[in-house]
């Protein structure tokens, strides 16, 4: 085998793409790096619990995807959960009256973000709130309740 | 009965003489690092011969398994109800154990049974004596490089592959059968932490590099100069890198994944 440049050049190319591949790993696949984010404008929704809501859920309207969490905090005054969600560029006809709801998808599914459209004629934008909004539904409350009433019902 | 035993004590010590052989072979060739640094281009050829060749098998495996993976995983994750799982999923189980394994395997079959080959036919054909007569140490000038070439290829093939897989995952899952790309990657990012499964996962591919050059480079270097001897050479290579590979693999998960 000779030892030429193009051997070097395809060396430096296999050593390349495996640094390549360690970052690839790093940054897409572990928790190490944040997403980049697109285009688009970010609201924001206060919950009494946010359950098992996570950074980069889907947020949909009708059932169509229009942008993802991009954090979860907690307020300190109100102990309450702040939501802000990057909405697509696309979908710049919100109402601003509009609610947010959070929900499973399937019965132990990932949690989402629905947002029903209000009727107001004043659109979403950059930094908005949205004031109406309904809890995560956590399985365990609700099984409790079930039971509750079963048994004072009897 | 006595015969028995006879042949049992000498199987032992024949073994025991060649793990000590490999020893004294193995620190031979590393104390050779010194005088290959200053003369890279021995490795970079030797890099091209074990690691740009192995590129392609890798890489189409790696897509393949990842495939796969998607589709069985969908299968039964969707009878849960857990389809965006699928992403955490197809990484954990590249990330951490078929990445690293699977790859080293592939090295095996690929660079390590030829490199046994090689040495074993430059000793069959005297090579190796023809360089000591001409005071080289064939050891540092023939071993060390392959050796360096093949600890620092398996991680970056071992990277490559796992990659490619989540790729070949994500195309299966997000294209095909239609779970959700924001959570394929964010079930995936939020289960896979960096230190925990990335690192263990490059450690392990480090050690398999290790072994398998190891084994191979040894038994080229320990053959019978003889066809048949570099034929069955070459056979134990592939036989007992796969062995190591698999034997340590259950190893270093227990130590790094369990509390053992």
């Amino acid at each position: 085998m000779q030892h030429s440049k193009t051997q070097d050049t395809l060396v430096g190319l296999f050593v390349a793409a495996g640094i390549a591949a360690l970052f690839y790993m790093a940054l897409q696949i572990s928790n190490l790096g944040s997403y980049g984010n697109g285009e688009g404008y970010t609201v924001s929704a206060r919950f009494q619990n946010s359950g098992g809501l996570k950074v980069k859920s889907p947020v949909s309207v009708a059932g169509v995807k229009i942008g993802r969490v991009s954090s979860i905090t907690l307020d300190k005054e109100s102990h309450e959960a702040v939501v802000a969600m990057q909405i697509d560029a696309r979908y710049d006809n919100l109402p601003d009256d509009s609610s947010a709801s959070i929900y499973t998808a399937g019965l132990l599914g990932e949690q989402y973000i629905s947002i029903d459209p209000g009727s107001s004629e004043d659109y979403l934008k950059n930094n908005s709130k949205l004031d109406i909004t309904s809890s995560a539904i956590v399985l365990e409350e609700m099984i409790g309740k079930f039971m509750m009433n079963k048994a004072e019902g009897k | 009965m006595l015969e028995l035993l006879e042949q049992l004590g000498k199987a032992a010590r024949g073994s025991f003489a060649k793990l000590g052989r490999g020893t004294f072979f193995l620190m031979h060739a590393l104390s050779g690092i010194r005088e290959i640094l200053p003369r890279p281009s021995l490795l970079i050829k030797q890099m091209y011969s074990v690691g740009v060749l192995s590129f392609l098998i890798i890489a189409i495996s790696g897509l393949f398994v990842g495939m796969v993976l998607g589709l069985q995983g969908y299968y039964i994750l969707s009878d849960f109800g857990a389809e965006e799982s699928l992403g955490l999923m197809v990484a954990a189980s590249l990330v951490r154990e078929l990445g690293p394994v699977v790859s080293a395997l592939l090295f095996a079959g690929r660079a390590g049974s030829a490199l046994t080959a090689e040495i074993g036919l430059m000793k069959a054909t005297e090579q190796l004596s023809g360089m000591e007569m001409m005071a080289v140490d064939p050891i540092n000038r023939i071993i060390t490089p392959r050796f360096l070439a093949g600890l620092i290829s398996t991680p970056l093939l071992a990277a490559i592959f796992s990659s490619i897989g989540v790729m070949g995952g994500h195309l299966v899952g997000v294209g095909m059968l239609g779970v959700d790309d924001g959570a394929f990657w964010a079930q995936m990012q939020n289960g896979i932490d960096f230190n925990e499964d990335i690192v263990n996962g490059v450690i392990k591919s480090v050690v398999f590099g290790f072994v398998v050059s190891w084994i191979a480079l040894f038994e080229g270097y320990d053959t019978l100069p003889t066809s048949e001897g570099v034929s069955r050479a070459t056979t134990r290579t592939v036989v007992n890198s796969a062995f190591s590979i698999l034997g340590l693999d259950f190893i270093l998960t227990a130590l790094m994944f369990g509390d053992i």
